[in-house]
């Protein structure tokens, strides 16, 4: 892969003499994950450490009759075989609901199944042993007779009255509903020149992290204290439900969250699995690690974006849109995944809609249908890849139907770069985007005129390429409107501790979370640009709820632009404080000094004043020197949370150009091209990381991944044999462009870039192949991913 | 994803590895492992035994023998599959197996698997069965009666079966060398490369003026063995690749990648560039 970029914006009114913001610097622990010294669940072994492994289902649905467990507390190494009657009094249940989305409803889920299994790969019992390995062989000498009950695994026919009910006492299998209908829908299609409708199907697929999910849990009985080892992105909100759930304090109970090999919003959730081993440690009073196989990671890692959806565009002839509709429907599992709820991807779907666009007639109904599959729930990028290749989707067809080019019809109804404030049709709260200045960069940036000359000679050769788009809007530094609101113990606030140590270097201490993104540089860059020492001088400390500020972790594209101005300002607020010893120290008024790579130094000569080194020496050892009264204080804590804003919404746009084989229905994927505006870049290196993982993910989306379940809720291909992650071979180029306008939420004005790339990928994928293929009049493509066979399918070869 | 326990001898010769699989019924061979350590890890076998042959020395050559023709390409069952991509006897005197080789998985998987592996495991969709009957090949194997030699025709049973005895150990393959009338093509479709082919082709012929004579089309990943399309194989001799196409008499089941409708068409697409390639004159 090429990797080409913009030059970095330049710097902004951030930039400081040793400023690292708008900078490609090295990440810091870039040197102890490529020796191999990172930390990992699976590189935490502690004294008399068991291992746990779960027998689970193999029904979608079936009633458990009976559990023999003799044979197997009999089996070599084992230490406890425990059934979930047995944990139930361990741990108590949990209910998957916010209030603030109305009418959802989920029924108490245990850590492990108690009388019936609800979906192929729930555990239905634990053996722990002093190996995995004699864990998973005292697995197989466990006899569980199940009665099979029918399994519910079509979405359509979820809420007919024919149709078992999962949970009984729920009284159908309707987990959420959300409709709206603004402005004069019906009227602004009856005025439309013309109407373009299709149905769009995202398959449901999951995040395959590089270190599946991973804990070890350890109960300290004498101090009556739980230390989890955990492999997530929110340790404060793990503490706080692990603390609920076995009726402990929070006090009680201390998250560490070290190294993580990748999550995606994969390991922000409550897996019955982890929470049944960090019961089964307070039952057994002894350590026990739980390592998710592969396998068993298809089966219980959640799944994300398994949505049909019908809508409908209304345009005039000059490409003015009237209206957008749509009703999603969309299968989840069988309970809603807690706390985050399985509800709020069909309502990011609601809210995003039509995002992009200055559009005010819109209606939206959205379904959340349990299944005995499964569970399903937030998946980076949580919607907008669904709404976006909707909305996108349909933006196109409406254009190739009233014969405007893709770009003219975007630029006519793009939210003006000059407007903002704006709401969309929706209700969503804009406070500066720049769709319009975007799109004119990646236009150049992709030289669009050149590339529909090279596709239109090509035709007439035979060969069919195609070049799709994507506008896209991305929601970033959530406030508590995201789930603070609806109940959640889920906080949207960080915070950052810096501290002087005796040496003159600077250690950070802070609540967001490294899941291998690279929070650990952005915030050393940040600390470093606004306290005034070079990177090599700080030393970033995550992921301890012991010792870290209560924080939200990382998820919705929150750790630069949230955790990094909280850094920032605990960096600054540092700088006040050395600047007042230094200023007792040499008898000079504070203001009239700044700090500069380490050094005091007058601010406006910039003559070297006093060494940090020397600082320190004399603050913590000499204290007896400084001014009676005078009191230095070189450890200061600095929080922040998004408060002028819901969401400090990005924008940008995508193209994609690739050519289909019309003979075997595949894809060639030649470039991809994003342009986005996540405000300030702080590193242009992890942005440009960010959008290029994201992308790839997208692509996966839209051309490989599917998780296939069979009718009686089997999933057919839950191996890396049979799911295909997009692999370096198949990926195109991806080009990034920037175009720069801060949140002035924030004095740093960084906005969130993890889920850009994601977002829109798919929609352009798609878009892309439906312009390839139009010129063969072949039926166009919704129906996600984009196999062979489909494409085959739609030029009527097979 | 820990295999079931299993007992594990390293042998230190072919008698004593044939012995061995006489003691203990369900012992399985070790070589490269590539595919016997994953089926073992998700306990889908679990055989008592696992008997090491990687120490046998003497099984892992390529080299060049006389014979009949232009003699034989002879590949020892341990010769790597990165051996045999860098080799230069196979790249001149074995060109579809130079073909096929950089499709064969990884290179990962290609450091350790081997040739003599793949083929005694006999996956349908793999490469290396395929070419083996294209190339009307053979296999040499040991067992407690001794050598014999089986021809690929006769070699390929049914769905991982082959004409392997319960005791017998591949021990080499042979191939036709080419000379300056073989021609060669092989083509496969997979949405990953590395992955196994939705469906793949591998073929030879011999040049007879300017048509050809002797055409073996062997495909994979359509049946429960490499599979020959004989009718075809008649049509393309004449210089009829609409005939050949049409012929196909293929009937592929459904599987994860694609329904046995997208494999049967794509088969046809496969014969006519596999066909270009077979008529492509070599300067």
């Amino acid at each position: 892969m090429k990797i080409t970029a913009d030059t970095p914006p330049v710097l902004s009114v951030l930039d400081r003499p040793n400023s690292y913001i708008g900078r490609a610097v090295p990440r810091p622990n870039l040197q102890r994950l490529t020796q191999g010294r990172g930390q990992y669940i699976s590189d935490v072994t502690l004294p008399r450490m068991a291992h746990v492994a779960y027998l689970r289902s193999p029904h979608a649905h079936a009633r458990i009759v009976s559990i023999a467990t003799d044979a197997a507390k009999k089996a070599p190494g084992v230490v406890a075989v425990v059934t979930g009657a047995e944990l139930a009094k361990v741990m108590t249940p949990w209910v998957g609901v916010l209030t603030h989305l109305k009418g959802i409803k989920s029924a108490p889920q245990a850590p492990i199944a108690v009388d019936r299994a609800c979906w192929q790969g729930e555990a239905v019992c634990a053996v722990v042993a002093r190996t995995r390995a004699q864990a998973e062989d005292a697995c197989e000498l466990i006899d569980i007779v199940y009665e099979e009950l029918p399994a519910v695994t079509n979405p359509e026919t979820a809420l007919d009255p024919g149709t078992p009910v999962i949970h009984e006492s729920l009284g159908d299998n309707l987990c959420f509903e959300r409709k709206l209908d603004v402005g004069e829908v019906d009227k602004a299609f009856a005025n439309s020149d013309a109407v373009v409708e299709a149905t769009f199907v995202t398959g449901r697929h999951t995040g395959v992290c590089t270190e599946g999910r991973a804990v070890v849990a350890d109960w300290n009985a004498s101090e009556q204290r739980m230390t989890v080892y955990h492999a997530t992105q929110a340790p404060h909100m793990m503490q706080n439900l692990f603390a609920k759930h076995l009726a402990l304090s929070e006090s009680q109970v201390r998250v560490l969250t070290k190294d993580v090999g990748g999550s995606f919003g994969i390991k922000v959730h409550t897996y019955a699995d982890e929470m049944a081993t960090v019961a089964l440690s307070k039952l057994l009073k002894r350590p026990v690690k739980f390592v998710a196989d592969r396998i068993e990671s298809f089966v219980t890692d959640i799944h994300a974006r398994d949505h049909r959806i019908k809508a409908k565009i209304g345009v005039t002839k000059d490409g003015v849109i009237t209206a957008f509709e749509i009703d999603d429907l969309t299968g989840i599992g069988p309970y809603s995944v807690y706390p985050r709820t399985s509800g709020i991807e069909a309502n990011q779907v609601i809210n995003l809609t039509g995002g992009p666009y200055n559009c005010p007639n819109y209606r939206a109904q959205a379904r959340v249908v349990f299944q005995n599959k499964n569970v399903m729930c937030q998946y980076r990028a949580v919607g907008h890849p669904i709404a976006v290749a909707v909305t996108e989707g349909l933006v196109e067809l409406a254009a190739a139907k009233i014969g405007m080019d893709p770009l003219e019809i975007r630029r006519r109804n793009l939210f003006a770069d000059d407007g903002y404030p704006a709401q969309t049709a929706s209700g969503l709260k804009l406070e500066q985007l720049s769709h319009h200045e975007a799109l004119a960069h990646l236009d150049a940036m992709i030289n669009y005129a050149g590339l529909r000359a090279e596709q239109k000679a090509l035709r007439d050769k035979g060969i069919y390429r195609g070049i799709g788009f994507a506008s896209f809007i991305e929601v970033t530094n959530p406030s508590a409107a995201f789930y603070g609101v609806g109940g959640a113990k889920i906080t949207s606030q960080d915070g950052a501790t810096v501290k002087l140590d005796a040496q003159g270097a600077i250690t950070i201490h802070s609540g967001v979370t490294e899941q291998g993104q690279g929070a650990e540089a952005v915030l050393a860059q940040c600390v470093a640009s606004s306290f005034g020492v070079s990177m090599d001088r700080v030393r970033v400390v995550t992921g301890d709820t012991d010792n870290t500020p209560y924080g939200g972790g990382t998820w919705a594209s929150r750790a630069a632009g949230i955790g990094g101005e909280a850094a920032w300002q605990a960096g600054k607020a540092l700088r006040g404080n050395v600047l007042a010893v230094a200023g007792a120290m040499l008898q000079a008024k504070p203001e009239d000094l700044d700090i500069r790579n380490s050094i005091v130094v007058d601010k406006t000569t910039g003559a070297e004043r006093l060494g940090l080194d020397e600082l320190a020496r004399v603050a913590y050892f000499r204290p007896d020197t400084l001014p009676p009264g005078f009191q230095a204080e070189l450890m200061v804590t600095r929080h922040y949370v998004p408060r002028a804003w819901p969401f400090a919404f990005t924008n940008g746009i995508q193209a994609s150009y690739l050519e289909v084989d019309t003979d075997t229905g595949f894809v060639k994927l030649l470039r991809h091209w994003c342009v986005e505006d996540c405000g300030t870049i702080i590193n242009p290196q992890l942005v440009n990381e960010q959008i290029r993982g994201g992308v790839v993910q997208g692509i996966g989306a839209a051309l490989f991944e599917q998780c296939l379940y069979d009718e009686r809720g089997q999933m057919l291909n839950g191996n890396m044999a049979d799911y295909l992650v997009p692999m370096a071979v198949e990926m195109p180029d991806i080009d990034c462009g920037h175009v720069v306008s801060p949140t002035a939420d924030s004095e740093l004005g960084a906005k969130g870039a993890g889920e850009a790339g994601t977002a829109g990928a798919p929609a352009c994928i798609m878009n892309a192949i439906n312009d390839a293929l139009r010129p063969l009049n072949a039926q166009p493509l919704t129906d996600m991913p984009f196999t062979p066979g489909k494409i085959l399918r739609a030029l009527g070869k097979v | 994803m820990k295999p079931a326990p299993f007992a594990y001898r390293k042998v230190r010769s072919l008698d004593e590895a044939v012995a061995l699989l006489g003691e203990t019924p369900d012992a399985r061979l070790l070589a490269g492992g590539q595919s016997l350590m994953a089926t073992l890890n998700m306990r889908l076998s679990a055989p008592s035994l696992l008997i090491d042959i990687n120490g046998l020395s003497g099984l892992d050559g390529i080299a060049h023998k006389n014979g009949q023709g232009s003699g034989f390409v002879e590949i020892g069952a341990l010769a790597r599959h990165v051996q045999a991509e860098r080799s230069a006897t196979i790249a001149k005197l074995a060109p579809l197996i130079a073909r096929a080789m950089p499709l064969v998985g990884h290179p990962a998987i290609r450091n350790r698997g081997t040739l003599g592996g793949s083929i005694a495991f006999a996956d349908p969709a793999a490469e290396l069965p395929a070419c083996l009957l294209a190339l009307d090949g053979e296999v040499d194997a040991q067992g407690p009666k001794g050598k014999r030699t089986i021809k690929a025709g006769d070699y390929f049973k049914g769905l991982y079966e082959t004409a392997l005895g319960p005791q017998e150990i591949l021990t080499a393959i042979r191939l036709p060398a080419a000379d300056s009338n073989t021609r060669i093509g092989f083509a496969e479709l997979a949405r990953r490369h590395g992955d196994y082919a939705i469906v793949g082709l591998a073929a030879s012929a011999r040049a007879d003026g300017k048509g050809l004579k002797d055409v073996r089309l062997a495909y994979f990943g359509v049946g429960n063995t490499p599979l020959r399309a004989e009718k075809s194989e008649a049509a393309l001799a004449h210089g009829d690749v609409d005939g050949a196409v049409a012929a196909l008499d293929l009937d592929p089941h459904d599987d994860i990648q694609a329904t046995g409708a997208v494999k049967k068409h794509l088969a046809g697409v496969l014969l006519r560039r596999v066909a270009a390639q077979l008529m492509e004159q070599r300067p």
